[in-house]
């Protein structure tokens, strides 16, 4: 007990004084901080803008209003053509999602520190497999994917499986870590094996947290399969990629609005579901 | 025990299903099942194709094992100098832009016209990929950064202004009513009452938001926004698997690099 | 029977558990183990089930050595031990009677349980004991809607689903209102009579285990420090278990609770309780 009280007391002391200084102290520091920031946020425009043509920059209303000009009024009839790919995009993002999913709930057992078979080796690895796919978007996959097994929607299903894998592994590792250690013990403590541990006190506790993240990696899939196209993966952003290098705008006006309402009612459904499981 | 005085109870127990309404639950299933058949079934996979990039696939994997940082260099060099100072531009430009928006976009203390403008600008920004915003920055301004810069600008304020309008309307309200008490102005408002309440986690997302910047500044290279993604697209262009692996591993070490810095930062600010 | 000899248990931080307990608990025989936080009662408990291992001493449960199984011979011998636990330890988002059929987990095969088909008798075994227990009505209830009474009486009918021999319950009353600890201590020590089931009970309200238990061992700093019947507790025993403090005012209690003035009022509302739940559909 008493160490305790000399301590709080002292610190009391002491931290009278040093608390106005260190108002003044702090806002210097403060004051510093911005000017660092400023600065360093010159230089890196100076080398950022090193290569860009100012002609093009003061030219771009101009362009906008040109391209806004040609965007309208948008082509309807082009619509039945968008049909397919749309089926394609949500293909994409269903049936990715649900494979990263195959693929995700292994490495996160295997990187939650309660449940992984090793901290020293298994878990960073299982941490490495997560950083990686969540560095890489899933465009970059599909790229990838594109070249190495060729295009189409089985590409893109890849990429977005690619990239979903990280973010469910790592949302699902953090809700592992925080499961009731007790329930668990409770289960072990009637003579239930491994996997009916799992059944009984691991899987009940992180199910909602596992179906909200599926929910919302599907979502934010929707969005990222409607461009996925654009590098050949399939959906929507291939007839993007058409109509632009054709320079279709009032085709382009038409992917844009449905990718829009996809993007909304996606949205929409997966606000609803979350809701529905909590 | 006691059985012989007590009830016959039932043998048989089954758990109670999600979905009360059976015939909802088995429309869901059916339906569910029926989909995910018709989706296999609709893709098409060219298995030659497949079979044949197997063998690519391969040169990939051994691209990362050994990774070819050297034959060019120059370009991912240039690539990434564009891609870091894209980041850093367009999230101290996006936070600067957002934060108004952000104020304008909450409830609690914008005007309704105000509110509605700010929130259709947030969602116009959230609504499309920054990979459709950076075409039409292209087409705009040109090829080059400055597109990247000025798309991933508008992205950060769908980002930023969004999260910050929700916590700007989460706020203890027994402050600001106790700063609007001493008549204070709206201005004095923001300043006392709502800017400390908002700052660290402002500061937060704003790294976070850096983070999502470098990785997408990778990625609207690919269609002429700058950044290494355009070195990346050459690369994969040229089969040059393992100058392409090179740069996808720089990009996953700079994404922890700035993971981990970015937790220090937060730890050190609170 | 349960045998413990020089019991040891030294954590991986180097923070000395336990020191050399040794106890026989008698078949029928419910024992409250008392004693300050820290002092290893719920290290000791944990160690006869294996949840936590013991660094030395042996542990015997009639004749079987448990400190010497496999994993697979421990997962047999944990059947025949039930536990209670202090924050009842139901899995939250499963029903009741999935919680209470857990209790059979170590006789079924994974399939088996998997689809929740287990044996009729272990089923009908089920529904009696909620019955017991005075839970009917919320068989089919998640587990998380319970008050904290009825928790604890679910985390009792999942032990006695195991149909064990020995039952080891951690603080059954330290997350419960005083009227509801008295209940389900006394529901604790019914069930214990009319199996003549041996017991240890983890207790930390000195008054309570006194009233119910027929013989305490105190716990000071890993080591037992006094092993008697409850009316052997006195101010002195006392302070060599808890240190120096005025005990007057607990011992009084004591004997306050042992007139049983109070007991009879509280059988009654104990009664009402129950026919409160029944009637709550």
């Amino acid at each position: 007990m008493a160490p305790v009280m000399t301590d709080t007391s002292s610190e009391q002391v002491t931290s009278g004084p040093v608390w106005r200084k260190r108002t003044t102290k702090q806002e210097l520091a403060l004051w510093l901080g911005w000017l660092v920031l400023a600065a360093f946020f010159i230089f890196c425009w100076q080398i950022m803008t090193k290569t860009t043509i100012w002609a093009f920059v003061y030219d771009a209303p101009r362009q906008a209003l040109d391209i806004g000009s040609r965007m309208v009024p948008p082509r309807w009839e082009y619509l039945p053509n968008l049909l397919e790919p749309l089926w394609d995009t949500i293909a994409i993002a269903t049936l990715g999602t649900l494979l990263a999913l195959f693929m995700a709930v292994p490495v996160a057992f295997l990187a939650a520190r309660n449940t992984t078979p090793s901290t020293r080796f298994i878990r960073p690895v299982a941490l490495l497999i997560i950083v990686s796919s969540r560095s890489i978007n899933s465009l970059i996959w599909a790229l990838l994917l594109v070249a190495i097994i060729g295009p189409g929607v089985m590409a893109g299903i890849v990429a977005i499986a690619f990239r979903s894998i990280g973010f469910v592994a790592k949302l699902l590792y953090e809700a592992i870590e925080e499961i009731d250690a007790t329930q668990v013990e409770a289960v072990s403590a009637t003579g239930a094996s491994k996997a009916q541990i799992m059944d009984y006190a691991v899987v009940p506790q992180i199910l909602p947290a596992f179906a909200g993240i599926t929910v919302f990696r599907w979502d934010i899939n929707i969005r990222e399969s409607t461009v996925l196209g654009l590098v050949g993966a399939g959906g929507l952003g291939l007839r993007l990629q058409e109509s632009l290098n054709v320079l279709a705008w009032p085709q382009v006006t038409i992917i844009f609005i449905l990718i829009l309402i996809t993007v909304l009612v996606s949205e929409w459904v997966s606000a609803k579901v979350r809701h529905a499981i909590i | 025990m006691t059985t012989a005085t007590a009830p016959a109870f039932p043998t048989t127990w089954s758990r109670p299903p999600f979905i009360k309404r059976a015939w909802l639950r088995w429309t869901l299933y059916l339906g569910a099942l029926l989909y995910m058949v018709l989706a296999v079934g609709s893709v098409e996979v060219n298995w030659m194709r497949v079979w044949e990039g197997l063998d690519r696939g391969l040169r990939f994997i051994q691209g990362f094992l050994l990774p070819d940082f050297t034959s060019r260099w120059e370009d991912i060099l240039i690539g990434m100098e564009e891609s870091l100072t894209m980041a850093v531009t367009s999230t101290v430009a996006g936070v600067a832009i957002s934060v108004p928006i952000g104020i304008g976009a909450a409830r609690n203390i914008a005007p309704l016209p105000v509110y509605a403008v700010c929130r259709a600008i947030i969602a116009l920004s959230r609504s499309f990929q920054e990979i459709i915003i950076a075409i039409l920055f292209v087409a705009m301004f040109g090829f080059g950064p400055f597109a990247g810069f000025l798309t991933l600008s508008f992205a950060t304020i769908g980002f930023l202004a969004k999260l910050l309008a929700e916590d700007i309307e989460d706020i203890d309200e027994s402050q600001a009513e106790a700063v609007r008490a001493t008549g204070a102005g709206w201005w004095q408002i923001v300043t006392y009452a709502i800017q400390p309440q908002v700052m660290p986690r402002l500061i937060g997302l704003s790294l976070y938001r850096l983070d999502i910047n470098f990785r997408e500044s990778a990625v609207i290279g690919i269609v002429g926004a700058g950044g290494v993604g355009a070195t990346l697209n050459t690369a994969m262009d040229r089969y040059e698997y393992d100058s392409a692996a090179a740069i996808l591993i720089l990009i996953i070490l700079i994404v922890m690099a700035a993971e981990y810095s970015s937790g220090y930062v937060r730890k050190w600010l609170q | 029977m349960l045998r413990l000899e020089g019991l040891s248990k030294v954590y991986g931080t180097g923070d000395r558990a336990l020191t050399d307990v040794s106890f026989t608990v008698e078949p029928g025989q419910v024992v409250g183990l008392i004693g300050p936080s820290g002092a290893g009662k719920s290290t000791l408990i944990r160690c006869i089930n294996r949840l936590v291992e013991p660094s030395a001493g042996k542990i015997s449960l009639g004749d079987l050595d448990i400190t010497q199984l496999s994993r697979g011979g421990l997962r047999q011998a944990r059947r025949r031990i039930g536990m209670i636990f202090q924050e009842y330890a139901l899995v939250e988002r499963l029903t009741v009677m999935e919680n209470v059929l857990s209790g059979r987990l170590g006789y079924v095969g994974f399939w088996r349980s998997f689809f929740r088909k287990f044996p009729p008798e272990s089923v009908e075994n089920a529904y009696r004991l909620l019955d017991r227990v005075g839970l009917s009505a919320h068989v089919n209830k998640r587990a998380d809607a319970l008050s904290g009474g009825q928790r604890q009486r679910v985390g009792i009918a999942r032990a006695l689903e195991q149909d064990p021999d020995l039952l080891l319950i951690d603080e059954p009353t330290a997350s419960l209102d005083p009227k509801t600890s008295r209940q389900i201590m006394r529901l604790i020590i019914e069930i214990c009579d009319e199996r003549g089931l041996p017991a240890i009970i983890n207790i930390h309200d000195v008054a309570l285990a006194q009233q119910f238990v027929q013989r305490i061992i105190g716990l000071q700093g890993g080591k037992v420090v006094f092993d008697g019947s409850p009316d052997e507790l006195d101010a002195d025993v006392l302070t060599r278990i808890y240190g120096e403090e005025d005990w007057s005012a607990t011992i009084r209690k004591v004997d306050e609770d042992a007139e049983g003035t109070e007991d009879s009022a509280e059988e009654i509302a104990a009664a009402l309780d129950r026919e409160r739940l029944a009637g709550l559909t």
